[in-house]
């Protein structure tokens, strides 16, 4: 089959049907809030003349205008959120406590399956290192970048480069580091950068991604290699914010570089260090790219989203799939619960 | 297009950078050996990347026999690797370029409705005086902590059986078949989306001077004037980094686009072909490094040339709140 441009031009032309649905409905509103608030507008000065001819009490003017903007501009995007989030996540949460065609009411039984079935408890332990580990070295490196290249003369090219994997996809990323985690027989020439490095100091090449539990840590090489950026270019913005006579000041009182950084660097980033801990947390568990792609969950590498899609949609247990949804719901709610809390005082102070 | 290299220098992050003292202060305390390990650490950042798209022009016997090093001892250069897996014959070579299309269409409606309900929202959210008002932007916010996983199943069922309520219709089934199956996507994208635009958005448009709104108000504008006039215009900088945040977010997306366009190359974006390919071709390494980096440009270059309003829109959703 060679690539044939005629067979693509029915996708261009759902594109442009997308297109044209955009501009009616966006356009369509925002006409009909032009139109019918003029319309309105007639009328009442259409009143307001027939009342000062016939020497009636003028009419009140209306107040419920503000309430029909509000519905109009608001009704979209709530209509979209009760129909695509609200109402599913609720139904989830009912499919998982039924069975795996959602035909019977189980009880908790998805729930006791989750923490007592072997493998299960395998992906649960999987996703706690995942979560344990990715935010506290991605933001510890981002940190020590930002502090490193801050004023740098070459700092905007050297946060470019580790800022970069963020516009790399997951799928993309796993490719990249699975080529360096390649693996060739003893005797061959490697073609993998790691088993390469391994070979030339005297080791022996090995299959990087099926030893358990190596694996999962070198998945969690692949999503701190994306992730470091984004803590650096937080962090990096909030020690720039810090005020430059408090750092003056503790120059002329004679800190070490060891003391400016814990007493005065720290303590100055302290909010934007948790938002940054707090939002990768909140990523990494629900990371299932990375996992999908370079080893599909085998070899005890699965973590609860991508367990989560393969019973759902791969052994058609929507119960157990469900459950471990929900499941992955609560574990996001402290965290975010933190995070609101501590926008909310940074905003006060 | 292969010869960009991944290092291209981007413009400066230019995110409150103040000439202070302290500048010159920390300046003094970076020695030698801080500007020598960060040369060092960016290095080893980038050469994974750099290794995929060196192998990407490297002949295919030449890839599976010795490391992408060697290239630079024995430079071969070819661009087959592309040919073969954007416009290849074969159905084992890829055939991108289909899904090259399919990644496209996905992803421009995705970023648009998304972008034009969230900024509606967003304004009355923050200008509209009406009941309920902090109450529903607290309901919008609070969204943001459903992971997606807690909707797809529902949602899909949506889409193929229709939502009744008590026997009453409320939508009928999609019945969607090959490319119509784009709708599916954007209305999940459109819906995952809002939550997060609607709070970044409206960080940026509630902070717009009171009295230009007052004074607009006075002269008799309506809401819709306001909007479209005064407040879309000034909050370009906003939109600009949600969409460049969202395009990032979509393209790159492989749960939601597994999940809603399936997997044929009438629908399937890049990512959902390249994962195949790395789980039932993990060895064929000339496809798949030229085809990771297919599925790599477009972002890339997006990430590149807009990064300052990308790390703006970054900073005002993940700190200032």
């Amino acid at each position: 089959m060679e690539f044939d441009f005629a067979e693509e031009q029915p996708k261009l032309l759902m594109l442009m049907y997308g297109l044209i649905a955009f501009v009616a409905v966006v356009g369509g509103l925002l006409l009909l809030l032009d139109a019918v608030p003029s319309w309105f507008a007639r009328r009442r000065e259409a009143q307001l003349v027939a009342a000062s001819a016939s020497g009636a009490p003028l009419p009140r003017r209306p107040k419920q205008r503000e309430g029909m903007f509000a519905f109009f501009f608001l009704l979209p995007a709530v209509l979209l959120l009760l129909v695509g989030l609200v109402v599913p996540a609720i139904r989830t949460t009912l499919l998982s406590f039924m069975d795996g065609s959602s035909d019977n009411w189980v009880g908790l039984r998805n729930y006791t399956w989750m923490f007592s079935e072997d493998s299960i408890v395998r992906v649960l332990i999987n996703t706690l290192v995942w979560v344990l580990l990715v935010p506290l070295v991605a933001t510890a490196f981002g940190l020590l970048y930002a502090i490193m290249v801050d004023k740098a003369r070459f700092e905007s090219v050297a946060k470019s480069l580790i800022f970069m994997p963020m516009a790399i996809s997951f799928v993309g990323a796993a490719i990249i580091w699975k080529f360096v985690y390649a693996f060739r027989g003893e005797g061959q020439e490697q073609i993998g950068l790691l088993n390469q490095i391994v070979v030339s100091l005297g080791g022996e090449p090995k299959q990087w991604l099926l030893d358990s539990p190596l694996n999962t840590l070198l998945l969690i090489v692949i999503m701190v290699w994306i992730q470091a950026g984004f803590a650096m270019v937080v962090l990096s913005a909030a020690i720039k914010a810090i005020p430059g006579d408090i750092v003056e000041a503790a120059r002329l009182d004679g800190v070490s570089p060891w003391q400016m950084f814990w007493q005065i660097t720290m303590p100055s980033i302290r909010p934007a260090l948790i938002v940054v801990v707090v939002t990768l947390s909140i990523a990494t568990l629900k990371v299932f790219d990375i996992v999908r792609t370079a080893t599909n969950g085998n070899y005890d590498t699965s973590v609860i989203a991508n367990e989560m899609y393969n019973q759902s949609f791969r052994y058609g247990q929507n119960g157990q799939g469900s459950a471990l949804a929900v499941f992955l719901f609560v574990l996001v709610i402290p965290l975010v619960i933190y995070q609101i809390r501590n926008l909310r005082q940074q905003r006060e102070g | 297009m292969t010869t960009t290299t991944p290092t291209l220098p981007a413009g400066a992050q230019a995110t409150g950078k103040t000439a202070t003292t302290a500048g010159r202060v920390r300046k003094r305390l970076n020695s030698r050996t801080a500007t020598v390990i960060s040369v060092v650490i960016a290095v080893v950042w980038t050469i994974p990347t750099f290794g995929l798209l060196v192998s990407s022009v490297r002949p295919e016997d030449q890839i599976k026999s010795n490391g992408w090093w060697t290239f630079f001892t024995d430079p071969q250069f070819t661009l087959e690797n592309y040919q073969e897996v954007l416009f290849g014959s074969s159905s084992s070579s890829g055939q991108l370029a289909s899904y090259f299309i399919n990644s496209l269409a996905i992803t421009i409606p995705s970023v648009l409705f998304p972008l034009a309900f969230a900024s509606l929202a967003a304004y009355a959210l923050a200008w509209i005086n009406f009941k309920g008002r902090d109450w529903m932007y607290i309901a919008i916010f609070a969204l943001q902590i459903v992971p997606l996983q807690m909707a797809i199943v529902p949602l899909l069922k949506f889409f193929s059986t229709g939502v009744s309520l008590g026997g009453v219709t409320i939508m009928p089934a999609w019945d969607l078949v090959d490319e119509q199956k784009f709708a599916q996507v954007w209305f999940a994208h459109t819906c995952f989306a809002l939550p997060f635009a609607v709070f970044l958005l409206h960080n940026f448009i509630s902070q717009l001077p009171k009295d230009l709104m007052e004074a607009a108000r006075v002269d008799g504008a309506t809401h819709p004037k306001i909007f479209r006039t005064i407040v879309l215009p000034l909050i370009t900088p906003a939109i600009a980094a949600f969409g460049i945040f969202q395009f990032l977010w979509v393209w790159n997306d492989l749960l939601v686009a597994l999940i809603f366009a399936g997997g044929g190359n009438e629908t399937a974006p890049l990512t959902v072909r390249l994962a195949e390919m790395a789980g039932t071709r993990g060895n064929e390494w000339q496809r798949l490094t030229a085809g990771a980096f297919v599925s790599m440009i477009v972002p890339l270059v997006v990430f590149l040339s807009l990064q300052r309003y990308f790390v703006r829109g970054l900073l005002a959703g993940s700190v200032k709140g």
